[in-house]
């Protein structure tokens, strides 16, 4: 085996020193903070690339995938063994994850600068030197989330996999709600928080009982796919009560719960576009390195699983491709209507992570992790491209109305439209955009690539490749999945080519697009490396058949995991090349970039209202308010959990339990004062009864005795008299 | 002769005596009386941690056990020792009693050697009841602890602090008086006040079925009554918040950070192998408790708006798991327990995994009595601190505080992490072990529960984090801010040294535990694994 692999275990460590460097160290310079952040993931770049391209050239590494134990925690008379693993799968996300990490980090330092909301006078020094007050934590907590990825794709059990996992949790949680002064970032910090812990409580269940059914007891990777253990897991029943259900079928779907909160499937994608409060780098790695992908990358790991419930024909598959292909067409939609430029692309990122998870429903896995390293690569490109836009809107915005305008910057008055209202000066919606791409070419350029690469342009891009292979299988295995997702992708199309028209063609709408300015080198460097993936990652997956580009890519990837496949017990799918899916999926990208263009192409005159809300009316609305689900949830859940806590607080304290302890304390009081009375009225009343008929008596007697020789006299001549007559009275009688 | 270990064990539980005395007769300015106490509270810290590195974690025998004749009539010794369960909790102890003590020096200004006195006389009691191997010795102690926790709230609490001191005494002594019962009723049936024999002799064994279920669960409700009051326990937890709310800041430490851990550990010390039967036969009623108080007391929490009340409550709901991983061990304690568990749920599962799943059930339930202990009292203390300078804990008073106090903040924040149970600090080890044994014993119980990580996530982070620090700071809701020492400020204003001091030990502890709970965990394991092997045998 390669010594190179056993430095998997140290690739999440550099971003922790670093972290903790920056928390209790260097917290005030905060340039310094900035580039410790960025040397912390270098290094775990080089250390990450050098253990990938050694696994890409390491045909064992299939056969003998790496895993070590680094320490143990007891149960009982076993253990948790905690350690690293390596293997083709996880080997492809460090090529991945550390590479975009370096890059967002390197534009995070240029764009982190001081924000818009804040006050000036609030934050001299930070103003002074133009940062945000808050930079060098915000460089702590993106370290720590990177720990948090790099963690969760070098573990070798489900253990430390969830503590990363929940790891990243608190990470989103911290940086979606970084600018926490504004009302909206704190709710929505709290809202990504809360409902992916949702999804991770299920998770939790999920895991609890795979540990438990899992011969040997064990969340280790390597026990849990052991050929043995995936065969009684689908051979063994819980019995439910109403209906006896395989194990494997449990587990699956607890964990699709979790998959469906991290990655902000259908019902729980409340969380995601509420997350673009965050600051820009955040949304990008959120969207695109780490949050979301390690959702669809668990499922990945516990593919196994999900390929034996597949086998099984078990309900659990059908759903995780029915959640996915539904949250895919479901998503687009919402985004051809929305007007933010975040905001489309973070419901392009539900349905694109929807792609992922229906192809893992029909038994796509080399497809599903193939469009996972694509998409993080071009929605990585496109959340730092629309950063880009944004800082150069904020500076066209300053250009055209003074730095003096800043003080009231949001306050401005909203411009109320059929399509949506649209604050003037927001620097985020589209509205206010336009011909953007002659004022800041790096960027716009760039984000066409990713744009382009997103909507699946056939052949040039790394989408249309990782998109054309899910959709050739599902063309195979399913075709109710097949047409959803094909229609997602049309809609996909038009929405990216609806935003690019919308920002960067024709003439600019405000004044501040107007003078809008290129952003920075810190910023336009990485959108350039990136978008050089966003076009040639695509060639690693071409089909072998494909005609002429096929056997000269000769498909890498799947001849680099299906040995790996077939360890871990995965079935190897190895669809017919047939020119129909390959049709369609050229058809939509195409067609949807078409319409698009025939709608969008000749520009949005100021004021006027978006042409398909002419056209559709109500159904646009509906897609606008995103089919009104955080209004449902609003009314049902938090009102609930609301209802239940004040009903449980009133039981407690006012209700029941509590008056219940006062009464039974009232009671012992009341019986005190009643036991007080009964003494001093029954037993001390009869004793005083007794003494004070004595104390009567005696004085009653005392009278008698005053004293007077007379009375004494008297009371001894009546008292003979009466004994004399007493004694007398029966002699005289007899006598008589 | 004695040996270090003895001597060591002997000087950790009188130390807080001669301390207590030292301040009494001996120290003549406060200024004395507090640094004498902080320097005596150091001994017990040093020693229980050098008794802790010292001990053989993987045999798991009574360490440093001193026995000696003490009241022969009533055939009563003074037997003292502790063992894998007991030293992590003394370590907790004595490492809370230091850091209160400490804490207390700054922020106690009335009536002060009387404060330091009961201080060092409540030390002695909850060490006194984690070493006591004797069922009068045990009591004796019990009962001293509630003497000074009561004149502490009594005398340097709240407004409110009569109604809630006698609420606090009274409540707990109805439960001494029933465990005096039950004590009784074991005493008649063994002949022996030693814990460890009577657990030997196994009461009520010669009796028939009938009559042995009969009277084990007379003495498992008199002990159940006397130590579910304490935890406390879903639903006798009323006095809780109430003492918590009066209490001074350290006292509010120490009752949450040990005293409720008195009551968990009765069970564990005595009610489990003493009456395993009768514990079998209630183990419902302890699984319920503990997983209505999960979620009850998580849902009490999240409307809750006085800061320190929403603390106490969220100890409810914390202590739920411990009964909860304590009464699922229960529920497996005789073999054929264990067979029936194992086939209800599934044909996949054995009795040997079961038997490994009570252990994990027991390690749960002890990681989180020492987790509560550091994570809970790291959140009075920081409750404390907010309150010496808004002297209000309403929660609608607070808002925007990160950004006036970061450092405040920072702290805040990993406790509350921490006692949501993020993965990586010391608490979701415990929760994790909890449930795992839970899931695999009671799995509906255990499902229950774990609405209790989602509500915990709420009330933490909506009513506290969201609440007290996020957002814009608006200067009008709360215009009399002090320093920590009392002096008029302009705002909030950051910890300040001797409160970052009196933190970071604890903060420390979260980290260590929750990236390594290796060490610590291997003290529970190795006791849980020596309880279970007791009562029900080798697997």
């Amino acid at each position: 085996m390669n010594p190179i692999f056993d430095l998997t275990w140290l690739v999440p460590l550099p971003p922790a020193v670093a972290c903790a460097l920056i928390i209790l160290v260097t917290n005030r310079h905060k340039s310094l903070s900035s580039v410790i952040a960025i040397a912390g993931v270098a290094v775990s770049l080089v250390i990450g690339w050098a253990v990938a391209f050694s696994a890409f050239v390491d045909h064992g590494l299939a056969h003998h995938p790496v895993n070590a134990t680094l320490f143990t925690i007891p149960t009982g008379r076993t253990d948790i063994d905690v350690g690293y693993a390596l293997d083709p799968a996880n080997a492809l996300m460090l090529f991945m994850v550390p590479f975009l990490l370096v890059m967002i980090f390197i534009y995070a330092r240029g764009y982190m600068t001081f924000p818009h909301h804040l006050k000036a006078a609030d934050f001299p020094e930070a103003h002074a030197e133009g940062k945000d007050p808050r930079y060098s934590r915000f460089m702590a907590y993106i370290s720590l989330f990177a720990v948090g990825m790099l963690g969760l794709v070098t573990s070798n059990n489900l253990i430390t996999f969830f503590v990363f996992w929940e790891i990243m949790g608190l990470c989103s949680y911290l940086l979606i709600g970084f600018w926490f002064e504004k009302e909206s970032a704190k709710k929505a910090a709290f809202k990504a928080f809360v409902t992916t812990r949702i999804g991770d409580a299920l998770l939790f269940i999920g895991m609890m009982v795979l540990y438990i059914v899992s011969e040997p007891s064990s969340l280790s990777f390597a026990d849990l796919f052991s050929e043995d253990n995936l065969y009684e897991l689908g051979r063994t029943y819980a019995n439910l009560g109403f209906r006896e259900v395989t194990w494997v079928s449990i587990i699956t779907f607890l964990i699709l719960c979790g998959t469906i909160g991290k990655s902000a499937q259908f019902p729980l994608h409340v969380w995601l576009p509420d997350a673009m409060e965050g600051p820009t780098p955040v949304s990008a790695m959120i969207h695109a390195a780490t949050m979301v992908s390690a959702g669809v990358f668990l499922l990945i790991r516990m593919y196994p699983l999900f390929d034996r419930a597949l086998h099984l024909n078990s309900t659990t598959t059908y759903l995780v491709a029915g959640v996915g292909a539904f949250t895919a067409l479901f998503a687009a939609t919402i985004a051809m209507a929305q007007w933010d430029v975040k905001r489309v692309l973070a419901y392009s990122t539900i349905s694109q992570l929807g792609y992922m998870v229906a192809a893992l429903g029909i038994g796509a896995y080399v497809a599903a992790l193939f469009h996972l390293l694509t998409h993080a690569f071009f929605k990585a490109l496109l959340f730092l491209g629309s950063g880009s836009v944004i800082h150069g809107m904020e500076h066209g915005h300053e250009h055209a109305h003074g730095h003096d305008s800043d003080a009231d910057g949001h306050a401005s008055e909203l411009i109320q439209r059929p399509d949506g209202s649209l604050d003037p000066n927001d620097p985020q919606d589209m509205r206010n955009m336009g011909g953007l791409l002659r004022r800041m070419p790096v960027t716009g350029w760039t984000f066409i690539i990713g744009g382009l690469a997103l909507s699946g342009f056939p052949i040039i891009t790394a989408g249309f490749w990782s998109k054309d292979e899910i959709l050739a299988v599902a063309f195979e295995e399913n075709s109710l999945v097949f047409l959803a997702l094909a229609i997602a992708a049309f809609c996909t199309a038009f929405y990216t080519m609806r935003q690019m028209a919308l920002t960067f063609f024709n003439r600019g709408r405000t004044e501040a697009a107007d003078h809008a300015s290129e952003s920075t080198r810190s910023m336009t460097v990485p959108l350039i490396l990136i978008s050089f993936f966003a076009i040639t990652l695509g060639w690693i997956g071409i089909p072998a058949a494909f005609p002429v580009l096929g056997p000269i890519g000769n498909n890498w990837l799947g001849h680099f995991l299906e040995p790996f496949m077939e360890v871990i017990h995965i079935h190897v799918l190895h669809p017919e090349f047939n020119f129909v899916p390959l049709l369609v999926s050229i058809a939509v990208a195409l067609g949807g970039l078409g319409l698009g263009w025939l709608v969008y192409g000749k520009g949005l005159p100021p004021g006027e209202t978006d042409p398909m809300y002419r056209a559709m009316g109500p159904i646009w609305q509906i897609f606008h308010r995103k089919y009104f689900v955080d209004e449902l949830y609003d009314a049902t859940v938090v009102r609930f959990s609301n209802f239940v806590s004040s009903f449980c607080a009133s039981i407690d304290s006012r209700w029941i339990i509590d008056p219940l302890v006062n009464l039974v304390g009232k009671a012992g009081v009341w019986l005190s004062v009643l036991a007080a009375a009964a003494d001093h009225l029954l037993v001390d009343g009869l004793v005083n009864l007794t003494a004070n008929f004595m104390r009567w008596c005696g004085g009653v007697l005392t009278q008698l005795q005053d004293g007077k020789v007379q009375a004494y006299l008297v009371i001894a001549m009546v008292v003979l008299s009466i004994w004399v007559v007493l004694v007398g009275m029966p002699i005289v009688l007899t006598l008589v | 002769m004695a040996n270090a270990s003895q001597m060591a064990l002997f000087a950790t539980l009188f130390m807080p005596l001669v301390a207590g005395i030292w301040v009494l007769v001996f120290s003549r300015t406060d200024r004395a009386i507090r640094w004498s106490s902080i320097l005596f509270s150091l001994v017990p810290l040093v020693l229980s941690a050098w008794l802790m590195l010292t001990y053989d974690r993987d045999a798991g025998e009574l360490y440093g056990e001193i026995s000696a004749p003490w009241i022969p009539m009533l055939n009563s010794n003074f037997r003292i020792a502790v063992d894998g369960l007991s030293l992590p909790l003394i370590f907790l102890t004595t490492l809370l009693s230091t850091l209160s003590l400490y804490y207390s020096a700054r922020t106690i200004r009335t009536r002060v050697r009387e404060y330091f006195v009961m201080f060092h006389l409540l030390e002695l009691s909850m060490l006194g009841v984690f070493m006591a191997l004797d069922y009068v010795l045990f009591y004796l102690f019990w009962e001293v602890s509630l003497v000074p926790m009561y004149l502490l709230i009594g005398i340097w609490g709240g407004q409110n602090r009569s109604y809630a001191s006698i609420k606090f005494f009274i409540y707990t002594l109805v439960g001494s008086v029933a465990m005096l019962l039950a004590i009784l009723l074991t005493y008649l049936a063994t002949g022996t006040f030693d814990i460890l024999m009577a657990a030997e002799a196994q009461p009520f064994m010669q009796l028939d079925d009938h009559n042995r279920l009969l009277l084990g669960s007379l003495a498992f409700w008199g002990f159940f009554l006397g130590f579910a009051f304490k935890v406390p326990s879903f639903p006798f937890h009323t006095w809780l918040p109430d003492a918590h709310t009066e209490a001074p800041t350290a006292g509010s430490v120490i009752l949450a950070g040990v005293l409720l851990k008195l009551g968990a550990y009765g069970f564990l010390r005595i009610v489990l192998p003493t009456f395993p039967e009768a514990s079998q036969h209630w183990a419902w009623a302890v699984i319920a408790v503990g997983a209505v108080a999960i979620v009850y007391g998580a849902f009490v929490c999240v409307a809750q708006s006085d800061l320190k009340r929403l603390i106490a409550y969220s100890s409810v709901s914390h202590m739920g798991y411990v009964m909860l991983g304590i009464g699922a061990a229960s529920l497996v304690l005789t073999p054929d327990g264990l067979d029936a568990v194992a086939g209800k749920f599934s044909d996949a599962v054995t009795s040997g995994q079961i038997y490994d799943s009570a252990v994990m059930a027991l390690n749960g339930a002890t990681l989180q009595m020492f987790n509560h202990g550091i994570i809970t009292g790291a959140l009075f203390l920081l409750v404390g601190i907010i309150y010496e300078r808004a002297h209000t804990r309403d929660l609608s008073k607070f808002g925007g505080l990160s950004a006036k106090t970061p450092y405040f903040y920072g702290i805040m924040l990993v406790t509350a992490f921490a006692s949501l149970g993020l993965p990586g600090l010391a608490g979701f080890w415990a929760e994790f072990f909890t449930f795992r044994g839970a899931f695999a014993i009671v799995p509906i119980w255990a499902a229950f529960g774990t609405i209790g990580i989602v509500m915990t996530a709420v009330y933490i982070l909506w009513r506290i984090i969201q609440n007290v620090f996020l957002g814009e700071y608006d200067g009008t809701k709360l215009d009399h801010w002090t320093d920590v020492d009392g002096r008029p400020a302009d705002g909030p204003t950051d910890m300040v040294f001797f409160e970052k001091l009196t933190l970071w030990p604890l903060v420390i502890g979260m980290f260590v535990i929750g990236i390594y709970p290796t060490w610590l965990l291997s003290f529970f394991n190795t006791a849980s694994v020596r309880l279970i092997t007791f009562i029900i045998g080798p697997s």
